[in-house]
């Protein structure tokens, strides 16, 4: 138990450990978990950070690094946080440790946020971890909070004895969280103080991951806090390679890439829009349309006429959330607003094929305008998840896809309407 | 796999070779293969791969490049037109 509270003061500041008090009881005094106290890694440094930045960079993503807006305070699972398996006594205090080895709950806890489900609070506490049992000559591995970042880093290193330190991201992914900011130099220098890790390893050197390098200027690194910073491969799996060659990366783990595979894990999130809150709203907008008949309302109407409405969203959904990333070297075009239109157009027609007997000429023509329409936005959407964008890119085609989709859907809604005062 | 292309002419990098120290670091921050060194400096051999995401930027001392950083991402894009601020997602 001293050694749990001991862990997470040297580790995260000023929170006991999360057996002792948290929820099922109250604290009694009122000071533990709730509120500031919870707060992960010392408010006050990031204060500081904020300025500095500002002021040595004028202009440049203003309100972002750091100066992000202070997130309400979150609690980070602690000491019973599954994935700690003990701890490592070190001269700057015991260290938890944690294993390469990935446990049913990481699993679990990682098919939920692909799927969607409470993406944003997926955690891990900020600070130093032992993954496996490292001495004082160990790399130094640094990494953002976003719980299934730290575990495909440690599941990555099967019988590696390193240092992990996280960052923390507010739970986001490297790549994101460098793009906002929130991953910098100063805070991968805060977390360095505040884990002492200074009196722990002999050599002054960490490793952070490539995609870091939007937010992370390796220069700024060494006078935050004297560690030199190197930037390794891109993917955590070639880590072992990188370490074997002297820190040396080649040019393959140098890059991104955007494999079947690679592009498959990022569709379930995707179709997750379709039990998004303003999904469901618009659901009941159109239940509620189709309810409405000339001598008042009709539940058996609502569903008969709002049911493949729905159908060709959720049909929308699936060319530009499933399609169009899995097929997207074969969709023609650069653009994913003409590539999810495609995609759309074909499952479009194809449900035409399919249901066209039961449709009136308006009702087709309501879903083969539609279905683009809403695949192409859906399609451009999931720019933001691709390794291949870019932010001027990206304008350029909204400029270009919007009108048109806002055009199509225009179409299909007055077809739509038609259909329905036609009966 | 043939590697993914997209937009290519509204690229912002910019790169100035008079202020290159050859330090390469540009090449080692750069997940789109955008930089070489060639002669100690820095080149440009695929400019159109550039996604802007600021990391060479950022991580050049002399500051030698240029770019507009951002996320290739629509729906920041629209947040920042809607919100009148910055780009910014919520992923």
């Amino acid at each position: 138990m001293t050694d749990e509270i001991s862990i997470a003061q040297q580790a995260g500041g000023n929170r006991p450990a999360a057996q002792s008090c948290c929820p099922p009881a109250p604290p009694p005094g009122g000071s533990c978990c709730a509120g500031a106290a919870a707060t992960p890694l010392a408010d006050r440094d990031d204060a500081v950070c904020e300025t500095s930045r500002q002021q040595e960079e004028p202009g440049r993503r203003a309100g972002s690094c750091c100066g992000a807006p202070r997130q309400p305070p979150v609690g980070y699972p602690y000491g019973p946080a599954g994935f700690v398996t003990g701890t490592l006594e070190t001269p700057a205090g015991p260290v938890p440790q944690v294993s390469s080895a990935l446990a049913r709950d990481d699993r679990r806890g990682a098919w939920r946020v692909r799927w969607g489900f409470a993406r944003d609070d997926y955690r891990v506490r900020p600070g130093l971890y032992a993954l496996g049992t490292p001495d004082a000559g160990a790399p130094v591995l640094v990494t953002a909070n976003y719980k299934l970042t730290f575990d495909e880093l440690r599941a990555s290193l099967p019988g590696l004895d390193a240092w992990v330190l996280v960052v923390d991201t507010r739970g986001i992914n490297v790549w994101c969280a460098a793009g906002k900011g929130t991953f910098c130099a100063e805070e991968v220098g805060r977390v360095v103080r505040e884990s002492r890790l200074a009196e722990i390893v002999e050599h002054r050197r960490l490793i952070l991951p490539q995609l870091s390098a939007p937010g992370v200027a390796a220069h700024r690194v060494k006078e935050a806090c004297g560690f030199r910073a190197t930037f390794g491969p891109v993917r955590a799996a070639d880590l072992p390679a990188f370490l074997d060659a002297g820190l040396k990366a080649h040019a393959e783990m140098r890059r991104v890439t955007f494999t079947l595979r690679e592009r498959a894990v990022l569709a379930p999130v995707e179709l997750a829009t379709a039990w998004d809150r303003r999904m469901l709203l618009a659901y009941g907008g159109i239940l509620a349309a189709s309810a409405l008949e000339r001598d008042g309302v009709s539940l058996s109407g609502a569903l008969r006429r709002g049911a493949p409405v729905i159908g060709a969203a959720w049909l929308a959904l699936l060319a530009g959330g499933a399609v169009t990333p899995l097929a997207l070297p074969w969709l023609p075009g650069r653009a994913f607003a003409l590539k999810g239109a495609l995609a759309g157009g074909l499952l479009a027609a194809a449900g035409t094929a399919a249901f066209g007997r039961r449709l009136s000429p308006a009702g087709k023509l309501a879903l083969l305008a539609g279905v683009p329409a809403a695949s192409s936005y859906a399609a451009m959407n999931f720019t933001g998840s691709s390794p291949i964008t870019s932010p001027s890119g990206v304008e350029l085609e909204m400029r270009k896809a919007l009108p048109l989709q806002g055009a199509a859907a225009a179409v299909a809604l007055g077809a739509w309407l038609a259909a329905r005062l036609g009966r | 796999m043939a590697e993914l292309r997209y937009i290519e002419d509204a690229v912002t990098l910019q790169l100035d070779v008079g202020r290159c120290n050859g330090c390469g670091l540009c090449v080692a921050v750069c997940p789109r293969g955008v930089f070489a060194i060639a002669d100690r400096r820095a080149t440009l051999v695929d400019r159109g791969a550039c996604i802007e995401c600021g990391a060479c930027a950022l991580n050049c001392v002399p500051g030698a490049i240029s770019v507009e950083p951002g996320v290739g991402c629509a729906q920041a894009i629209i947040h920042g037109w809607l919100t009148g601020g910055e780009a910014s997602c919520d992923c």
